[in-house]
C-alpha cells in the first residue's frame, strides 16, 4: 500500500469551483478560467509515494505546490478527488478523527520556520508532543534527542529570535522529527535560508533520511534542490507536467515546460555514469578501469583524464554496463535534445550501431 | 416654478410626516424596563456598590503616607525600579495634596469599571476574532458606544439606578469597553496566519490552538487594548461626577459650578498622577509578557 495516494486531484479557487473543475476535465486550459476570477491550483493530480521515498514537487510560484502539500494533511480540502494516508481517505474524516492523523502520522516543516517567538528551542521542539499528551517530562527528553539529531545542541534554551536562519529552520525540522510521525511534509523549508546553508541542510535531511527513512513530500521552486535530495521529482503546473527521476527529467523532458525548467540545471551532478555510458561488447573487466553505474559524471572527470583507455561502467556485480569516454562526458552536458538518444541508456549493451561508433574516438 | 415645486414638496409631503423620535422610544423603552425589572437592576446595584465599597476601604485602610509605599511597590514589580521611585514621588505628592480619599474613590471606580469591562470584553473580542458574524455585529455596536457623547450615557443610567456611584461605573463599562474588544480581536487577527497553521498541522484543536498559540501571541496587543480600557475608564469616572459619582470627579463638576479655581486644580491634578501611575504601570506588565520580553530580548 503506497504511504500517500492521490487520485484525480483538483483543487479550485474562486466562485463556481465544481464547475470550473467540470470545465477542466473537459480540456478548458487553466488560463481560461483566469478571467472569471477562478483560480485552479492542483489539476488532476494522479500520484502514489511509497513509504520511505522522498517525492519533490517542483513549481514556479502559483503553481499550486503549496496548495497542494496542504491539502496533503487536510488544513486545505480539495475541490474534487481523493487523497489516502495509508489507505485511510482523508475526505471521509471528521474533523477530529483528521487531527488524530495529524497528530499521529503527518507532521509539517514550514517556510518561515513558524515558531512559538516566547518558547525556548526545546519546548518549540516539543510542541507536537505536547498536543500528543505526553507528560512534560516525557516530552521534554524526547525534544531533547530531536534537538540532538539536527545538531541544535547547547541551543536547546535559547529563544527563537536568537538563532540564525538555519538553525530555526533545525529547530523546525527537530520538531517535526520530534513528533515521530512516518511522513514529513516540507513546504520550501530551505527556500528562506542562504545558499550555503541551504545545501547544508540538504545534506542534513538525506542524512537523517538514511537513518530514519520517513517519508517526505518536500516542495520546492529550485530544481537543483529537487534533483538534489528527490527520489522522484513531479514538475507541476497546476497539473503534473512530468513526474520521475532526476535522470528521467533531464533525458526526456516531456514538454517544453520541463525541458525549459531542466536547461539550467547542473547536469553533471545530476547524471549518473550508466547515463552517459555507451554501449560496448563484452569486454575483459581487468583490463579497465571500473566504475560503478550510480556515480555521477562531475566525479568522473578526473578518473577519466588520468586513463588512457575508456572507463568500464560496471553494476553491481562487477559485470560491465558500458563504457566512458571524455566525448560522452562532454555530450551528455550539452541539453540539446539532439543529443538524447545517444546519451540514453541503452538497455542491450553491445548492440553494433553503438560499438561501431564507440571505436572511432577511443 | 422651481419655488413652487419646493414648497409643494415641503407642504405635501415632507410636513404631514411624523417625526422620527428614536429617542422618546428609547426613554419609553427605559422606563418599561425600570417598571418591569426592577428587582434585576438592583441586583445589580446591589453587586456593584459591594465591589466598590469594599475596593474603597480596603485602599483608605492604611494611611496615605502608608499607601504611597504600596504604590511604589506596585510600579515596581510592574517594570522596575526607577519606575517604582517616580510613581512614589508621583503618589507622594498627590498624598500631600487635599484630595487623597477623593482619589482611592476614584481608583477603586476605574479599577471595578475597567475590571468588569475587560470580563467582556476580551471574550468578545476572541468570539470576533473567530466569527465573521459576530465581529461585522459588533462593529457599529462598539463606534455607537465609543462616540455616543458621553453625558448621554448617564441620562440612561441615572434613570435606571438613580444618582450615586453605581451609574457611574455602568456609564463607565459601557464607555470603556471598545478598545478592550476592538484590541483583542485585532491581536488575534494579526497573528502570523503559519504559527496558527503549524498548530493545526500539528493536529491542535482550535480550543488548544488558541490557548497555546493565538493567545500569547496577540497578549502584548490585548494588553495595549486594556491601557486603553484604563485610561477611558478614567476620563468617564471624572465625568460621572455629575451624577454623584463621588470621588475627584465630583470635586471637579462642584468646583465647575463654583468657578472655584483652586480646588478644580488639585483634584485636577490628581486625575493626571493618576493616569500616569495606571498608564506606566499597565505598559509595564504589558512589556513583561512572554512574547514582547522575548522580542526585547533581541534588539
Amino acid at each position: 500500500m503506497p504511504a500517500i495516494a492521490v487520485e484525480s486531484l483538483y483543487k479550485v479557487f474562486g466562485k463556481g469551483a465544481q464547475k470550473a473543475v467540470l470545465q477542466l476535465q473537459d480540456g478548458v486550459p487553466r488560463e481560461a478560467l483566469n478571467a472569471r476570477n477562478v483560480t485552479a491550483a492542483v489539476i488532476d493530480h494522479n500520484w502514489q509515494i511509497e513509504a520511505g521515498e522522498i517525492f519533490v514537487v517542483m513549481g514556479l510560484s502559483g503553481s499550486g505546490k503549496s496548495t497542494l502539500i496542504r491539502m496533503l494533511n487536510g488544513l486545505i480540502k480539495p475541490t474534487a478527488g481523493k487523497i489516502f494516508i495509508d489507505g485511510v481517505d482523508l475526505g471521509a474524516l471528521s474533523p477530529r478523527d483528521l487531527r488524530r492523523l495529524r497528530r499521529e502520522k503527518i507532521s509539517m516543516v514550514f517556510q518561515h520556520f513558524a515558531l512559538l517567538p516566547h518558547r525556548t528551542v526545546v519546548e518549540n521542539v516539543a510542541f507536537g508532543l505536547e498536543i500528543k499528551g505526553l507528560s512534560k517530562a516525557e516530552r521534554l527528553e524526547r525534544a531533547r534527542e530531536a534537538v540532538e539529531l539536527v545538531g541544535l545542541t547547547g541551543h536547546e534554551d535559547k529563544l527563537p529570535a536568537q538563532l540564525s536562519g538555519g538553525m530555526k529552520q533545525r529547530v523546525g525540522l527537530a520538531r517535526a522529527l520530534a513528533a515521530d510521525t512516518e511522513i514529513l511534509l516540507m513546504d520550501e523549508a530551505f527556500s528562506a535560508l542562504d545558499p550555503l546553508i541551504r545545501q547544508e541542510m540538504q545534506d542534513q535531511l538525506l542524512d537523517l533520511q538514511g537513518k530514519l527513512a520517513k517519508t517526505i513530500v518536500f516542495i520546492t521552486h529550485d530544481l537543483n534542490e529537487a534533483m538534489r535530495i528527490g527520489d522522484r521529482i513531479a514538475v507541476c503546473d497546476g497539473e503534473v507536467k512530468q513526474l520521475g527521476t532526476a535522470e528521467d527529467l533531464l533525458l526526456h523532458p516531456a514538454d517544453d515546460y520541463v525541458a525549459e525548467f531542466t536547461a539550467d540545471v547542473d547536469r553533471s551532478r545530476v547524471l549518473t555514469a550508466e547515463a552517459v555510458m555507451e554501449p560496448c561488447g563484452a569486454t575483459d573487466t581487468s583490463e579497465f578501469t571500473t566504475v560503478e553505474s550510480g556515480v555521477p559524471v562531475n566525479e568522473l572527470y578526473e578518473p577519466v583524464l588520468n586513463s588512457k583507455a575508456p572507463l568500464l561502467v560496471v553494476d553491481d556485480n562487477d559485470d560491465p554496463l558500458g563504457v566512458v569516454t571524455p566525448r560522452s562526458i562532454l555530450k551528455s552536458l550539452a541539453p540539446e535534445p539532439d543529443t538524447e538518444p545517444q546519451a540514453e541508456p541503452d538497455p542491450e549493451p553491445g548492440t553494433d550501431r553503438g560499438a561501431e561508433e564507440e571505436r572511432q574516438p577511443a | 416654478m422651481i419655488d413652487y415645486l419646493r414648497d409643494w414638496f415641503w407642504t405635501y409631503v415632507w410636513k404631514p410626516l411624523p417625526e422620527l423620535a428614536i429617542g422618546d422610544w428609547m426613554e419609553s423603552a427605559i422606563r418599561w424596563a425600570r417598571a418591569t425589572w426592577a428587582p434585576f437592576f438592583t441586583g445589580i446595584k446591589d453587586f456593584l456598590e459591594f465591589l466598590y465599597s469594599n475596593l474603597a476601604d480596603a485602599l483608605l485602610w492604611l494611611p496615605s503616607g502608608l499607601m504611597v509605599l504600596v504604590f511604589a511597590a506596585v510600579a515596581f514589580a510592574a517594570k522596575g525600579w526607577k519606575l517604582g521611585l517616580g510613581m512614589g514621588a508621583g503618589m507622594f505628592v498627590v498624598a500631600w495634596m487635599p484630595y487623597w480619599e477623593e482619589t482611592m474613590e476614584t481608583l477603586a471606580m476605574v479599577i471595578v469599571s475597567a475590571l468588569i469591562a475587560t470580563i467582556i470584553a476580551v471574550p468578545l473580542g476572541i468570539l470576533a476574532s473567530e466569527n465573521r458574524t459576530v465581529s461585522t455585529l459588533t462593529r457599529p455596536a462598539l463606534d455607537f458606544m465609543q462616540t455616543l457623547p458621553a453625558f448621554v450615557y448617564l441620562l440612561p443610567v441615572v434613570m435606571l439606578f438613580r444618582v450615586g456611584v453605581v451609574p457611574g461605573i455602568i456609564a463607565t463599562i459601557i464607555f470603556c469597553m471598545p478598545p478592550g474588544v476592538r484590541f483583542t480581536e485585532l491581536g488575534l487577527r494579526q497573528v502570523d496566519k503559519e504559527v496558527v497553521e503549524a498548530g493545526q498541522a500539528f493536529g491542535a484543536s482550535p480550543a488548544s490552538i488558541l490557548a497555546r498559540i493565538k493567545l500569547p501571541l496577540a497578549l502584548p496587543t490585548i494588553m495595549a487594548g486594556l491601557n486603553q480600557v484604563i485610561m477611558l475608564a478614567l476620563s468617564m469616572v471624572v465625568i460621572a461626577g455629575l451624577v454623584g459619582g463621588g470621588g475627584l470627579g465630583e470635586i471637579i463638576t462642584n468646583s465647575l459650578s463654583r468657578v472655584d479655581l483652586a480646588s478644580g486644580f488639585n483634584a485636577g491634578l490628581a486625575v493626571v498622577f493618576l493616569a500616569v501611575f495606571l498608564d506606566r504601570v499597565t505598559q509595564g506588565l504589558s512589556d513583561r509578557t512572554p512574547v514582547a520580553r522575548a522580542a526585547l530580548l533581541t534588539q
